[in-house]
Order: C-alpha cells, then structure tokens, then sequence
C-alpha cells in the first residue's frame, strides 16, 4: 500500500490475550503505530510478547497514559468493563479517542459492516462482543429483510483457552451487551445470547448461531442479503465463514457462522479474538484515513 | 450412619423431558407433595436452569418468575432451590430477581473445567446471605486432579459444597468411587452427586457416591429428567433406608408423591431408550436426546451416529445448535457414520 502520511498513533491499554492479539495485528497496518502497549505485570507474556517486538511497554495501567499524554492520539482499552468505565472519564478529559474492546457499552456501539461511517465523529466507541461481532451483522439484515421480528437469539461457543480472565469475569456485561446491540441493529422486539466455553482439544473455532422468529419468513431475500454482507465482513474479517444457512428449521431462521483468527497471537482457532480485533482495527484505520483526507482538503484548500 | 441431604429435581431436570414445558399447575401440585414428603431441597426452572428457555435449548411456556412464585408458595419445610449457569442468567436480570422471590439455595453450575465463571454468581449468593452450592456438569470429561481443583476453585469463591453432575450418564460405579473419593479428601466441604441413568447405573453410582463419602445426592420422581432419566428418588430413598442412611424424608409420602408425579407431570414414565444408551456411551449431555431425534428425524439421518459424533467432538451442554450441524454433515457425506467402529 502506498503511504505518504504519518501513521496514527496508538496506545493499547490491556496486555491479555485480545491486548496482545490486537498489538499484532496493528504491526501490520501501515496506518496505524503502536507507541505504547500498557499491561500491570511486566513478566506478563503480553509485555513480553511486546517487547520483543521492540514496542514501548509500560506496567502501570492507565497511569502510563496520564504521566505521558502526547503518547498517543487513540487509545484501545483491552481491559475489562469495570475497568474501561474508570478509565474513560479520564481519556476523555485527555482528549483522547477511545476503542472499547470491553463490553462496558460505555461509548457508541460500533459493528464496522453495518455503521462504521457514523462511529468516526464519536469519541468514544464500544466494540460490543466477539459474538456480537459475529452475529449483529446478520441480525441486522434480519431486521430489514423480514417484517415483525419478534425476538432473535446468538449463541456463541468458544475455545475456553481464548477465553483469559477479563473474558471470564465479564460474562454477564457480554450478555447484556451483545443482547443490547441485538436489539438495536435488529430492531426485534426481544433478545437473548448465550455463551458457551468449550475446553476440547484441539480446540475448536469461534462458532455463532443465530435464531429468529419472524411473522413471515421470507428467506430468498434474506440469503441474497447474507451473501453480500458476508463478502463486506470478509474485507476485514477474512476467517468469517457461514457454515449453515439461512435455513427454517422447527420454525425458525438459523444461520451458522464459524469464524477462524489469523493465528497471531493465539492460533487459528480463537476466531473470538480476531472477529473483535479485526473491527477495532477497521474502526482505528477509518479514523486514520478520515483525517488524513481532511489533512488533504485543508492543504489543498490552503494552497 | 451420617445424615444425608437428598436433593429432588424433578421440577427441573425433568423439564428436559417434555421440552421444558411444565405447567404452573404441575409445578404447585409436586412441590406440594415433595413438601409434605419432607424433601429438603426442591429445584425447580427450565432443564438448563434460570434465564435457559431459549430457541437453543427450549422454549418454557412461563417466566422463571412464575416457576419460583408458584414453588415458593407450595414449599413450607423444603428449600426452594435453582440451578443457575454463568452464560445463561446474569446476576442483576436473572439471580437477583430470583433470590428476591425467595429461593433458599442456589446451585452455581459450570461444564466441569470452566470453574472461574462461577466466581462472581457464587459471590452474590453469599453477599446475598443464601446457601450456594458449585456444581461441575458433564464430570466424565476430567480426571479426579483435574475435577479436584476446578472443585477448590469453587470452594475459595464461597462454595458451601461441591456436587458432581455425570451429566451424560457415562459413569460406572468406579469412575464415581475414585472422583468423589478425591474430592472428599480435597475438599472441606461436603460433596454430592447426580446421577443419570442412560447405562442403568444411576442408583448403583448414587450409592457408590455415598460410600465414598458424598453426603449430597439428588434424585428425582420416577426419574423423570433428561435422557434416560436421573435417579429414581423414591428408589434412591428406599434403598438408602435399607443400608441404614437417614434421609428424613417420609417413606410413604415420597412414594406417593412420585405417584402423583407419573400422573400428574409426566406423559410417559422415563425409560432408557436406545438412543439414550448411545447418549451415555458417547459421553454426550443427556438433554440432547429430544433434539437430536427431531434434527435427526428431519436431516434423514441416524440419531445413534448424530450422538457419537458429538462425542467425537466433545460437545458440551449448551452446545444444542451443534447438533444441526453435525446432522447436516452427517447427511452430506461430510461427517462419515461412526456407529460400526464402536
């Protein structure tokens, strides 16, 4: 990719397994600089991991960013909920952009495929859940292709290895939250998600099914609009695959989705860890390439 | 003999067996008669327990509010008990509500390796000054060290006992033996059991569990629960009297509350069906019968090849909407039949 510009600087607060996945993956964007990578632990393997890269690390938490503010112009918050919703008010008196991987819903929720243009002016954006990720782009179709949606239901089942801490003591905000964004992009009347952790080995990938129930089904229109949004989530997500469906089956629509990472962090299996890295990068280049060209029309108009 | 805690739940392992679709009505008339049996615990919700009635698992016809107002209403000596599964029900939407109600004991279940996401809902059991017991589900999948300190686990966040779940009825009585046997000696807490029956053992291991030391088993009325049944509690109380245990429940009255039971809740008694043995020797959650037979019945394919599949997969409860997959596979040719290898 051809780059005349400075890439935007990035602090990533959080060094579990989404921090350290995301720092990975930021590595390979040539808009975006990864300037500090802030953990608790500096024998964590996230600070290990980071370091060996020869990315600046930092142990202590959100201070790291309010001892040095110019460090950075957006910072991803890969903590946890409790934590997000402290650290928010004082990224926000900074200045500061913020991505939200938790599921703190604290800023605008962001699923890049369905409203990534209207999260750009927002200081502060939530990135939902892994299975809302996953899921909020087909209820979203569900809710324009079909009339009456009463009620839609995500059940995600993930690689317990992919799930660290935070993932495990958030589980009731990954509910509320991926049931809230349910709602709102699909318009149904009632949600509900469910989260599976299963410990086999081999692992197993990031799966997501999607139930609804709908007055009428109407499944021509609803498969020609998977297909489409499911190459516009592949651009960022490319592991993202549906295995089953759209179907009625006893009643309902199902859809099945698998999503595969891209191994960097964790290996191929934690498609959980890619599908919501994946749109924080997306969501991070956006702003990136957003103001850049408004960098451009103001030196064009100023010439 | 030691004084041991029988624990009945009929009213919500049973719900696996008719889709979760127990009334109201059925509801108040076996807690009832469970009450005036003197059972001390009475568990009661959806098959998968609070917040479970979902297209995933099964749609109950009313709210966990209803369930519990009703039971509470009906149990005057018994506790109102629930299971509860981090991923299904939230504290603030579900948990709270539902203590808010009445419920005296709390079950806080996990698949048996996945301990920590118990942590913070057994917290607010005890903040809430309610009894809270951990339960491992789907036991068969660890080995006693591995089940011992996922059960520690639970005992530092609050746990007042751990039960074992064989939730797919795979167990025979040595595989209970050397489990529960660790995790008396582990643990300083009391451990229990629950049992299913789709290899005929489910009474056999309930009392190899007692021998070994649990002083907590459940047993439902004439089995009813998922699969091939649970223990059958009226037989459970029946021949622990016999080898001298007390139960404190009344010999009589359980009897004729398992009677009202096949007659009031149940369309057929339990019985250990052929798909239901193949459920236990695959090692597959028993719960998935019912689903796997209509998937089956609709993909044309063998539900006996379904359940071994599942098990080749290590499918865990809660991982129901697997079962279209793997049927689609199945009648695909992507997924070979498995049945002539075992």
């Amino acid at each position: 990719m051809v780059r005349n510009h400075e890439p935007l600087r990035v602090a990533i607060l959080g060094s579990g397994n989404i921090g350290t996945d995301l720092l990975l993956k930021i590595q390979r964007s040539p808009w975006l600089d990864c300037k500090l990578f802030i953990g608790r632990n500096l024998s964590s393997p996230g600070l290990t991991t980071a370091s060996a890269l020869g990315v600046p690390i930092s142990d202590k938490s959100v201070e790291a960013i309010l001892e040095n503010p110019d460090c950075c112009d957006v910072v991803f918050d890969a903590t946890s909920a409790r934590d997000h919703l402290r650290h928010w008010p004082l990224l926000q008196a900074l200045g500061k952009r913020v991505i939200d991987l938790t599921p703190s819903r604290a800023g605008k929720m962001c699923i890049p495929a369905v409203n990534l243009e209207e999260c750009l002016a927002e200081q502060n954006v939530n990135m939902v859940t892994c299975g809302g990720q996953a899921s909020v782009p087909l209820a979203h179709l569900i809710g324009k292709t079909q009339e009456d949606v009463d009620y839609v239901e995500v059940v995600s089942s993930i690689s317990s290895r992919s799930a660290g801490p935070a993932t495990r003591i958030n589980i009731d905000e990954y509910i509320e939250t991926t049931e809230s964004a349910i709602r709102s992009f699909s318009g149904a009347k009632r949600s509900k998600a469910i989260l599976i952790l299963n410990p086999a080995v081999p692992c197993i990938d990031m799966q997501t099914t999607i139930f609804a129930k709908v007055a009428e089904p109407r499944m021509d229109l609803l498969k020609m609009a998977v297909d489409s949004m499911v190459a516009r989530i592949r651009k960022y997500v490319p592991g993202y695959q549906v295995i089953l469906g759209p179907i009625l089956e006893n009643g309902r629509i199902v859809i099945m989705i698998r999503v595969q990472g891209l191994g960097d962090y964790l290996p191929k299996y934690a498609g959980n860890l890619d599908i919501i890295n994946c749109a924080a990068v997306a969501m991070a280049e956006a702003y990136a390439q957003n103001s850049m060209s408004a960098v451009r029309s103001a030196e064009i108009k100023h010439a | 003999m030691p004084r041991i805690l029988i624990s009945d739940p009929t009213l919500r392992d049973g719900n696996h067996a008719v889709q979760h679709k127990l009334s109201l009505s059925q509801i108040a008339a076996y807690a009832a008669a469970a009450d005036a049996a003197l059972v001390p615990i009475v568990e009661v919700g959806h098959g998968n327990g609070l917040a479970a009635s979902s297209l995933q698992i099964g749609e109950a016809p009313a709210t966990d509010r209803e369930m519990l107002t009703v039971a509470r209403e009906n149990l005057k000596r018994s506790k109102l008990c629930i299971h509860v599964m981090p991923g299904f029900a939230t504290i603030p939407r579900d948990l709270k509500p539902a203590i808010d109600i009445g419920v005296d004991v709390v079950r806080v279940a996990s698949h048996c390796s996945e301990a920590d996401i118990t942590q913070r809902h057994i917290a607010y059991v005890r903040e809430r000054g309610k009894q809270v017991f951990g339960v491992l589900m789907m036991t068969h999948m660890l080995t006693k060290e591995r089940l011992t300190e996922e059960a520690l686990k639970m005992e530092s966040y609050g746990a007042e006992a751990i039960i074992l779940m064989d939730s797919a009825g795979a167990f025979l009585p040595g595989d209970v033996a050397e489990r529960v046997t660790a995790l008396v000696a582990a643990l300083g807490i009391p451990v229990g059991f629950h049992a299913h029956n789709n290899l005929g053992m489910a009474i056999a291991n309930s009392i190899t569990a007692l021998q070994s030391g649990a002083t907590i088993v459940d047993g439902t009325a004439r089995g009813f629960g998922a699969g091939a049944g649970n223990a059958q509690l009226e037989v459970l109380v029946a021949v622990m009297h016999k080898l001298g245990y007390e139960t404190g429940i009344d010999l009589y009255k359980i009897l004729d509350a398992a009677d009202l039971a096949e007659r009031e809740i149940m369309p057929s008694v339990p019985t250990i069906s052929s798909v239901s043995i193949v459920s236990g020797l695959a090692g597959v959650f028993s719960g998935f019968v019912k689903h796997v037979n209509r998937v089956s019945s609709q993909f044309n394919v063998d539900p006996r090849d379904v359940f071994f599949e599942l098990g080749r997969r290590r499918i865990v409860a809660g991982q129901e909407d697997l079962i279209i997959e793997v049927a689609n596979a199945l009648a695909s040719g992507a997924a070979l039949p498995a049945g002539e290898v075992h």
